[in-house]
């Protein structure tokens, strides 16, 4: 990480040796990613192929993973599946610290009304809890997975906001700060350049958390039927649509489900291993969600 | 503490009038039309005219939400536009049967969580501790419709003992009722026993090492009294709030769980007034839920300061 940052703020880690956590979660997590980057190369069988001889075939040689209601290899389905899950929780994370991290740094440096104001905002917006405020933006439009992205998005938006306005309110009295408000640098200059470069640890913490919770989130509401649409399915979808033979052929649910907790376990190894790399002292606590 | 607590209800207030303008305007903007709804897909167009000047669909919006929002305050709920009844009594029903499960669930995890806690902090480092720290993070980790999945298989679907969903009334006797209950709540449980386990572990673990419980052995006081008495009394200041907390995030919970159990509460009508864009019964359980969620904040700050004497509200406040 970013050696070079300036002593005085004291978030800059110093190099220290990988956690067995930290090394356990980019393990598990980047054995995902890579998979489901590679899915249409290395999938066994098209996703999509209906047929009608080879339904509900339990786990086989053949098929890894058996076979849905529609006949369609369930690992292939896995694997593009995971591609869409994926993508729509970083997609989301990208969209709250794109509109989070501004909110959040002008409340933290201006302080005065552009805080209360941002913070009230936030503090209405948190009054929903978060599955629901994802359903009322999803029910103003026909659903799309990239829609649910944008929605799950936005639900985190406040809470990246204060993650980032807290670091700003501790940065903008170091010195450097204040040596670049001497030079009469404007507003913009400061937040982006002087403040935004050293608040980015504990942003890229709670950053590479929200993509957690917004797979979780997303997949719930994707579960909801708002939002990937089939015949393409995201892990949440697939779990949704395998309800319905869960006596008969129960592989369909398990899969996609496993995958989703061994990436959210993965990800909170990463998590946890990554706080206790920037702050020794925080071991052993656990955030809470 | 008075002036605090009159502060918190005014900015609930607040925050609720801001969150039911937020609920009107992101609802008055849906797509479909409330006289199509009413008058169905094949009503002539000057029907759907003369119903939308009849209902006012046509004034400015703030005016709508103004004529809204006194009804509201009134207790005037609205009709539910699809079940044709007033929204109070259907909103009262499913409160109701949601609170019944949030209520059974929160029982159940306050009191298992905290044992497990407990029982792991004890165990610190051995074999039962890691065995609970590994539960709990599978039980973070595991969504909670991927919960009820697994539950429906294996009580339902694989030993037969309960259904897979559906919900019975109280007077169809209580063991049916009881019945449908008891998957929902235990998905629910499953979902949110790791935060407080968690919690009260490393917060328990902290306490048994300070010096006070050192002292209390040294009395030679029973190992009993020392957990009970002196380090669980301290170590569950954390806990509650996440406690009280807990109950905002089951609120949330309620959707996706009443949902795929077909039981017919709070969260399961949020899901269908919004599919079937029953727009006065969503506004009105929207704001509940909203309701709920902030006086379970308030309930947990002002429950903090009743535990901790450190902690004092209204005289510091800036």
């Amino acid at each position: 990480m970013a050696e070079q940052s300036p002593e005085s703020t004291a978030i800059a880690p110093p190099r220290r040796p990988m956690s067995a956590q930290l090394k356990a979660g980019l393990l598990i997590v980047g054995t995902i990613v890579l998979l489901s980057l590679l899915a249409p190369w290395i999938a066994p069988h098209p996703w999509d192929t209906i047929s009608i001889h080879t339904r509900f075939q339990p786990p086989s040689m053949t098929y890894w993973l058996g076979t849905d209601d529609y006949g369609r290899d369930v690992l292939s389905r896995l694997l593009m599946g995971g591609r869409l899950s994926l993508a729509m929780g970083i997609g989301a994370t990208v969209i709250s610290v794109l509109f989070g991290v501004p909110m959040g740094l002008a409340a933290g440096y201006f302080r005065g009304n552009v805080d209360e104001v941002l913070m009230r905002v936030s503090d209405v917006l948190m009054a929903i809890p978060a599955i629901m405020l994802g359903l009322l933006v999803l029910a103003v439009m026909p659903p799309a997975l990239w829609k649910t992205a944008v929605a799950v998005g936005l639900v985190y938006v406040p809470l990246i906001a204060r993650v980032a306005r807290s670091v700003t309110l501790g940065l903008t009295n170091e010195e450097f700060v204040q040596a670049a408000r001497a030079r009469a640098e404007n507003a913009l200059y400061i937040l982006f350049r002087e403040i935004l470069p050293n608040a980015w640890p504990p942003l890229i913490v709670e950053a590479s958390l929200r993509v957690t919770y917004a797979i979780l989130l997303g997949s719930a509401l994707s579960f909801l039927g708002l939002g990937a649409q089939p015949p393409s399915s995201d892990w949440g979808l697939m779990i949704s649509e395998a309800r319905a033979f869960i006596d008969r052929a129960p592989w369909i649910a398990l899969a996609p489900g496993f995958a989703m907790c061994l990436l959210v376990i993965g990800i909170n190894l990463i998590g946890d291993g990554l706080r206790e790399q920037l702050d020794p002292r925080l071991k052993g606590q656990i955030a809470k969600a | 503490m008075a002036g605090y607590v009159l502060r918190r209800l005014f900015l609930i207030a607040l925050v609720l009038a801001a969150v039911s303008l937020l609920v009107f305007t992101i609802t008055s903007i849906l797509p479909a039309s409330v006289a199509h709804l009413i008058l169905g897909p094949f009503a002539p167009p000057d029907q759907i005219k003369a119903l939308e000047i009849k209902l006012g669909l046509n004034d400015p919006i703030l005016l709508q939400y103004w004529r809204w929002a006194t009804r509201f305050i009134t207790g005037d709920f609205g009709e539910s536009m699809l079940m044709n009844r007033p929204v109070a009594p259907i909103l009262a029903e499913a409160i109701q049967r949601s609170a019944t499960l949030t209520i059974s669930a929160f029982t159940l995890v306050a009191l298992v969580g905290v044992s497990l806690g407990v029982i792991a902090a004890l165990r610190h480092n051995r074999p039962l501790d890691h065995a609970i720290s590994v539960a709990t993070y599978l039980g973070i980790a595991v969504p909670e419709f991927f919960w009820s999945i697994v539950v429906i298989l294996v009580f339902a679907a694989y030993l037969g003992w309960l259904p897979a969903s559906g919900y019975e009334p109280l007077s169809t006797g209580f063991w049916i009722w009881l019945k449908h209950i008891i998957a929902p709540t235990i998905t629910l449980v499953f979902a949110h026993l790791a935060h407080v386990s968690r919690l009260t572990r490393s917060s328990m673990i902290e306490v048994l090492q300070s010096p006070y419980v050192t002292a209390a052995r040294a009395k030679g006081l029973p190992e009993r009294v020392v957990v009970i008495r002196h380090a669980l009394r301290n170590a569950l200041l954390p806990t509650i709030t996440v406690l009280a907390l807990d109950i905002g995030r089951l609120m949330g919970g309620v959707v996706v769980i009443e949902t795929v159990f077909a039981y017919p509460g709070l969260g399961r009508l949020l899901v269908f007034s919004i599919q079937q864009r029953d727009l006065p019964t969503l506004q009105a359980a929207i704001l509940v839920v909203a309701a709920i969620y902030a006086f379970a904040n308030l309930l947990a700050d002002l429950l903090y300061a009743w535990l901790n004497p450190k902690i004092r509200y209204g005289r510091t406040v800036a």
